[in-house]
C-alpha cells in the first residue's frame, strides 16, 4: 500500500474500526482502540494537507473506475483543510471522552457509543473527502443517523426528544439535498462535482437547475443550522453527552459550511449563485440575524450547554456571513473561522464536561465560586469565551478581522458595525460566566469540588492553547484559508 | 399459537425452503435478480416466521442477540475487508480485479464475497430489529 491510498484510508479506517469496536465489548478496550484510530486519522489528514499544498489537487478513483462514471475522492486546499479540522478535533475529544462517557452512559453501551462515534466521524470525513454529489448525500445520512443516536444516548430523558427533533429536521434537510441532487442528475446526467460544474452551464432549460439550487441550499442550511433553520441545534447540544456536544459543535456544523461552500462555489459557480440567484441578498440578512439573535438569546440562558449552543448559532452566522460576501477576504474569514471556531467551541464544551464531571450540573448557578475550586477548567472556559467575543490575541479576533475587512471592502459599513455589535453581545454572555465563576461566593452547603482529572484537562487545554497559538501565529491557518478561498473563487480546480 | 395446527405444519414445511431460497438468491445475485440484501431479508424472514408461529424464546435461543450483533459486524467487516484486500494486492479500494490474476475472475470473487458480507449483515440486523421489538410486552 502506497501513500496514494491515503484519501480512501481517511474514510475507510473509521468505517472498518466501527464494527471492530462493537466486537471489542470491553469499554476500556473500545476507548483505547478509538483513540488510536482517531490519532491515525489525524496523521493521515496532516500528510494529505501537506501533499495537497505541495502538489495540488489529489484525485482518487474508487474501484479503479475513472470519473465521471466512478466515484472520485477529490482533495484540494479547501477540503483537506476541513479534514484536518475534523480529525484534529476527534484526536483531542476521543482521549477526553473516557471519563465523561463513563459518567454519563451505562457501561454495557460504551462499545456501541464508540462505534457510533466512529461512524459519525466516517460520515463527516466522507462528506468532506468525496467529489461525488450522491456520495455526499450518503455520507451525510451516515453521519446524521449516527449523530441522532449519539444525542439520544444523553443522560436525561429529554435527550430522546432532542434527538427526535433533530431526526425530523435532519431528514427534511437530507431529503431536500437529495431532491436537489436528483434534479441536477436529471438535467446533466452526471453526479461528479467537477463534471457537474461544467455541464450545468450547458443545460438548455435552466429552471430545474434553479429549483435544484434552492433545494440544495436549504437542505444544507438546515444541516448548518443557520437561523431560522436552527431550532434543532440548542436542544441537541444541550442534552447530548458532553463529549458528543463537543465533537458535534466543533465538527458537524463545520462540515455543513464546507458543503455549502462546495455547492455554491465549485458546483454552481460564483457567477450563478450570486448574480443569477440572489444568494447574497438571502444569506447576508439571515446570518446577521443569526449573529444578533443567537448572541441575544444566549445572554438569557441559565444552562451553560444551551448558552454556548446559542452562541454556536451566532458563530454559524459569522461563517455564513463570510460566505455571503463571495470575496477573497470574506471566504478567508469564513474558512479560517471554521478552524478557529472548532478550536474555541470544542475547548469550551470540553471545559463544560469537566464541570459536569465534578459538579454534576452545567447550570450557571453551579459555577458560583468555581474559579477558585477548579482554576484550570474555569480559565479554559474564560479564554475560550473571550475567543468567541473576538478579543485580540485569541483566534476569534483573526476571523472577525477578516470579516470586518470583507464588509468594508464591499462598502457595507453597517454590516461591519453589526459584526462588532455581535461581539459586544458575546461579551455580555461570557461576562455572566466570568461573574459567576470569579465574583460570586459558592453556596455554603456546596461541597468543595476538586479540579478535573488531567486526562480531561489536557485535551481541553490543547484546544484552548491552539486557539491562542493560532490567534498570534496566523501564517498557517490564514495561509491555507487564503489558498482555499482562491481555489473556490477560481472555479472548479 | 399452539392451536393453529395448519399454520404450524405449513410453517415447519416452508421454513427450510425459505432458507434454501435465501441462499439461492444470495449466490445467484451476480447472474440474475437478487443479491445480498434480498437474501439477508429472506433468511431473516424464516427466523421471524418461526418466532411468530412457534415461540420467540426458542428463536432467540437459536439466534442469541450477542451472536447477531457479532454477525452484523462481521458482515460489514467482510465487505470492508475486501476493499482493503484490494489495496494490499495492489489495486484501488474495492477494485476487485486485483484479487485474481485474471481481472474478470477477480471481479467475480470480489462481488461474491461482498454480497455474502451484505447478506450476513442484513439478515443479522433484520433479526435484531425484530427481536428488539418482540421482546417488549
Amino acid at each position: 500500500m502506497s501513500a496514494g491510498h491515503l484519501p480512501i484510508l481517511q474514510v475507510a479506517i473509521p468505517l472498518i474500526a466501527a464494527p471492530l469496536c462493537v466486537l471489542l465489548r470491553r469499554p476500556g478496550l473500545a476507548w483505547a482502540f478509538t483513540t488510536l484510530v482517531s490519532w491515525a486519522l489525524f496523521a493521515i489528514s496532516i500528510l494529505l494537507l501537506i501533499r495537497v499544498l505541495a502538489d495540488g489537487t489529489i484525485s482518487y478513483h474508487l474501484g479503479g473506475w475513472a470519473p465521471p462514471f466512478g466515484i472520485e475522492y477529490r482533495l484540494d486546499a479547501v477540503n483537506s483543510f476541513v479534514l484536518l479540522v475534523i480529525t484534529g478535533i476527534a484526536a483531542v475529544v476521543t482521549p477526553y471522552a473516557r471519563q465523561s462517557v463513563a459518567q454519563e452512559i451505562a457501561a454495557p453501551r460504551h462499545n456501541l457509543f464508540y462505534a457510533l462515534y466512529l461512524l459519525a466521524l466516517t460520515g463527516l470525513l466522507g462528506i468532506t473527502a468525496t467529489g461525488d454529489a450522491f456520495n455526499i448525500y450518503v455520507f451525510m445520512e451516515i453521519s446524521s443517523l449516527a449523530s441522532y443516536v449519539l444525542i439520544a444516548l444523553g443522560p436525561s430523558r429529554r435527550a430522546r426528544a432532542a434527538a427526535f427533533q433533530y431526526l425530523i429536521m435532519g431528514t427534511i434537510g437530507a431529503t431536500f439535498l437529495l431532491i436537489g441532487i436528483g434534479l441536477l442528475y436529471m438535467m446533466t446526467g452526471t453526479l461528479n462535482l467537477a463534471d457537474l460544474s461544467v455541464r450545468i452551464h450547458e443545460v438548455p432549460d435552466m429552471r430545474p437547475i434553479y429549483a435544484a439550487f434552492a433545494f440544495v441550499t436549504i437542505g444544507v442550511l438546515i444541516k448548518l443550522a443557520l437561523f431560522p433553520l436552527h431550532i434543532w441545534l440548542p436542544n441537541a447540544y444541550t442534552y447530548a453527552p458532553t463529549a458528543v456536544s463537543a465533537f458535534l459543535a466543533a465538527s458537524a456544523t463545520k462540515v455543513g459550511a464546507y458543503v455549502l461552500l462546495r455547492f455554491v462555489f465549485t458546483l454552481f459557480g460564483q457567477e450563478f449563485s450570486f448574480e443569477r440567484m440572489p444568494l447574497m441578498e438571502i444569506l447576508m440578512p439571515l446570518s446577521l440575524v443569526a449573529i444578533l439573535v443567537g448572541s441575544g438569546v444566549a445572554i438569557f440562558q441559565t444552562n451553560l450547554k444551551r448558552l454556548f449552543a446559542y452562541s454556536s448559532i451566532a458563530q454559524i452566522g459569522y461563517l455564513a456571513l463570510g460566505i455571503s460576501f463571495a470575496s477573497t477576504s470574506g471566504l478567508t474569514g469564513a474558512i479560517v473561522h471554521i478552524f478557529n471556531h472548532a478550536m474555541m467551541k470544542g475547548g469550551i464544551f470540553l471545559a463544560l464536561g469537566c464541570i459536569m464531571l465534578r459538579t454534576g450540573s452545567v447550570e450557571l448557578s453551579a459555577l458560583n465560586g468555581l474559579g477558585r475550586r477548579m482554576p484550570f477548567t474555569m480559565a479554559a472556559l474564560v479564554i475560550g469565551g473571550l475567543g468567541l467575543v473576538g478579543v485580540p490575541v485569541t483566534s476569534g479576533f483573526v476571523s472577525k478581522w477578516y470579516l470586518v475587512q470583507a464588509a468594508l471592502e464591499a462598502d457595507l459599513w453597517p454590516v461591519a458595525l453589526l459584526i462588532l455589535l455581535g461581539s459586544l453581545l458575546a461579551l455580555i454572555y461570557v461576562g455572566r460566566v466570568i461573574e459567576a465563576a470569579y465574583f460570586r461566593t459558592p453556596a455554603p452547603e456546596a461541597p468543595a469540588y476538586r479540579e478535573a482529572p488531567w486526562q480531561m484537562l489536557l485535551p481541553t487545554w490543547i484546544l484552548i492553547a491552539a486557539s491562542l497559538y493560532f490567534g498570534v501565529h496566523t501564517e498557517i491557518t490564514v495561509g491555507v484559508a487564503e489558498r482555499a478561498a482562491a481555489t473556490l473563487l477560481g472555479g472548479a480546480s | 399459537m399452539s392451536d393453529f395446527l395448519v399454520l404450524r405444519v405449513i410453517a415447519k414445511l416452508l421454513i427450510p425452503f425459505i432458507l434454501l431460497f435465501g441462499f439461492y438468491v444470495q449466490m445467484h445475485g451476480d447472474y440474475g435478480p437478487g443479491g445480498g440484501f434480498q437474501a439477508g431479508v429472506i433468511v431473516a424472514a424464516a427466523f421471524v416466521l418461526y418466532a411468530i408461529v412457534f415461540d420467540v424464546k426458542t428463536a432467540r435461543r437459536v439466534a442469541p442477540m450477542a451472536a447477531l450483533v457479532s454477525l452484523a459486524c462481521l458482515g460489514v467487516l467482510l465487505y470492508a475487508g475486501v476493499g482493503v484486500a484490494n489495496l494490499i494486492y495492489g489495486g484501488r479500494f474495492l477494485e476487485y480485479g486485483a484479487l485474481a490474476h485474471d481481472p474478470a475472475h477477480g471481479n467475480h470473487i470480489g462481488i461474491l464475497i461482498i454480497e455474502i458480507g451484505v447478506g450476513i449483515a442484513v439478515a443479522a440486523v433484520m433479526m435484531i430489529i425484530f427481536f428488539s421489538f418482540a421482546r417488549r410486552r
